[in-house]
């Protein structure tokens, strides 16, 4: 499912026309390696992928021909987790993983599970065109 | 170093949760990328965590890594390359 989504969404980009500039066009498949991930079956339901997907529609709807998109860092006051004896790394993981700042700790760590096998599901996919398609 | 473990006796719902949480700490272990060799042995749950991170970072670069190659391959379809037109027939349907 994520290898379809990608696909499609990959054969998108390359119809378009006029042919974008290398740096949109690369902003583009960046943001379709994420949707596929939101989008394939067994990651819809996770919480992850909602708060990614969240995050895609909010980038979408900025300044068009932006290169980078700022990520805006906010600054949590009030503890969010439950567990006062928690890591304090789990501050770090819950920025890396897409809503991880809501979640409680048992949680995050099976969302962060998901999310890696996603991400690196996505990367195996994108170096397997590239290796298919390269000289 | 073994995992942390609280101090007080708690209710037995949270020594579950502490097993899952440690069942699940393993389980991201079992994801990084030098699993194989550390099968054995035991890592604390702030070093898997703090890995997990490194982890989630390097996969992050290569996403935009692949992304910025593929951009370029894409744009080499203009060739009459063997292989531009395998893609360009792969890709537009």
């Amino acid at each position: 499912m994520q290898a379809l989504h990608f696909l499609q969404a990959l054969a998108r980009i390359a119809r378009a026309a006029p042919k974008p500039a290398h740096s949109a066009r690369t902003r583009q498949i960046r943001h379709a390696a994420y949707a596929s991930m939101a989008h394939s079956s067994r990651s819809s339901r996770r919480t992850w992928s909602r708060a990614l997907l969240h995050r895609l529609r909010q980038r979408q709807q900025q300044r068009p021909g932006r290169l980078l998109t700022v990520r805006r860092r906010v600054r949590i006051v009030t503890p969010i987790t439950s567990r006062p004896e928690e890591p304090a790394r789990a501050e770090t993981l819950r920025q890396l993983v897409p809503g991880g700042r809501g979640m409680e700790y048992c949680n995050l760590l099976e969302e962060t599970a998901d999310y890696v096998q996603c991400l690196r599901a996505q990367v195996q996919l994108m170096q397997t065109l590239l290796d298919a398609f390269s000289s | 170093m073994s995992s942390r473990r609280s101090h007080s006796r708690h209710s037995n719902a949270s020594r579950i949760t502490e097993e899952e949480i440690n069942e699940l700490v393993s389980k991201l272990q079992m994801m990084l990328p030098d699993a194989p060799i550390r099968r054995n042995s035991r890592v604390s749950a702030r070093k898997v965590l703090q890995e997990t991170c490194s982890y989630i970072r390097s996969l992050h670069q290569e996403v935009d890594d692949l992304s910025e190659k593929l951009s370029e391959l894409l744009a080499s379809t203009d060739t009459d390359s063997a292989e531009a037109a395998i893609l360009r027939s792969l890709l537009m349907q």
